[in-house]
């Protein structure tokens, strides 16, 4: 499967099913961070049963320092 | 022969901003800094509370274990204040904070900051204003940075915004305050708290801003660009105390000449 994430095509070796393997594939599970799925932002609460599929735009974002 | 006693502490009236209390009327950025321990050492020595930070992409695929913002500075300890900074749309700053509440668990004081022209940096106010009307509706608590117009703070106010933030000179300029008289205009009629962002450049830009009745000072590259950050970052600290007594003390009036000494004019010798 192929997700573009943050501006970048991306394939994973194993599947993912769920925002929250892909949390997990990239090693971002207990991270600061928030995702939107093809515009529509995603609550933590809701990564494991908010399914991804192919051609998808994942956002995922962070703090960091800025004035 | 008695010491001297130690001084009062010098600002006992808190900076309220949508109900909440904050002792320190400094606020500052978190970026530019060498690292993440310079960012730190430079935030504590300010005493500021509420620290703007930017949303920006996680650098995904890199190592997860790398030091981030938040192991420095722990939302639990400091007020996060997301800010816009990089959107040119209403679309993108109401996008980017979205996102920013989601990620802070539901807060929702924010910094609005839509600019106009990447040369300058300065604000695109058509923009800002349409994306304060959203972030209000939305639930919102919005400090908004401006232009130095009196007529789009007050129109910003009505909107709801819970701050207002005009520029003293260009962001990361350290120009200091080019504008006092319109700083003055707008501190004058806001019944919200009005704090200068941007354009401080040292710590006597801090207090005349304080001196003028702002309700505090936002700055990032004042610090950050100091040959010694902390050493800065401790003088804004003062300033903006110092700044804000003098406006509590009420100035003497400004006089082309005194014809009144100090000292006693009788008993003079001779």
């Amino acid at each position: 499967m192929e997700l573009t994430i943050n501006g970048k095509a991306r394939t994973f070796d194993r599947p993912v099913a769920t925002v929250a393997d892909v949390v997990r594939a990239l090693a971002l599970e207990g991270k600061r961070i928030a995702v939107e799925r093809n515009g529509e932002i995603v609550p933590r609460s809701r990564y494991a049963d908010t399914a991804v599929g192919d051609a998808d735009h994942l956002e995922i974002v962070g703090a960091v320092g800025g004035g | 022969m008695n010491a001297p006693q130690a001084p009062s502490p010098a600002v006992t009236d808190p900076l309220i901003i949508a109900g909440r209390a904050y002792r320190s009327r400094l606020l500052v950025g978190t970026g530019k800094y060498k690292d993440f321990a310079e960012t730190r050492a430079a935030v504590v020595a300010s005493g500021a509370e509420i620290v703007t930070v930017a949303i920006r992409r996680t650098n995904v695929g890199q190592d997860a274990n790398a030091p981030s913002l938040v192991d420095a500075l722990s939302p639990s300890e400091f007020a996060y204040l997301p800010n816009t900074a990089g959107c040119y749309t209403a679309d993108d700053a109401v996008r980017t904070l979205r996102l920013a509440r989601e990620l802070l668990d539901g807060h929702t004081l924010v910094k609005l900051e839509v600019l106009g022209d990447p040369h300058t940096l300065f604000p695109n106010v058509r923009e800002t204003l349409t994306a304060a009307e959203t972030l209000v509706k939305e639930g919102f608590q919005v400090m908004v940075y401006t232009s130095d117009d009196p007529i789009v703070a007050r129109e910003l106010e009505a909107i709801g915004c819970v701050a207002i933030m005009p520029l003293a000179s260009l962001i990361g300029s350290g120009m200091g305050i080019l504008n006092p008289w319109n700083l003055k205009l707008i501190i004058e009629a806001a019944k919200v708290p009005v704090l200068v962002d941007a354009g401080v450049g040292t710590a006597s830009d801090a207090a005349i801003a304080m001196e003028l009745g702002c309700s505090g000072v936002l700055m990032n590259t004042a610090l950050a660009a100091a040959r010694d950050p902390v050493r800065m970052a401790r003088a804004m600290r003062l300033a903006v105390e110092a700044g804000r007594e003098a406006f509590l003390a009420g100035r003497m009036p400004r006089k082309f000449y005194a014809a009144s000494p100090s000292s006693p004019t009788t008993g003079l010798i001779g």
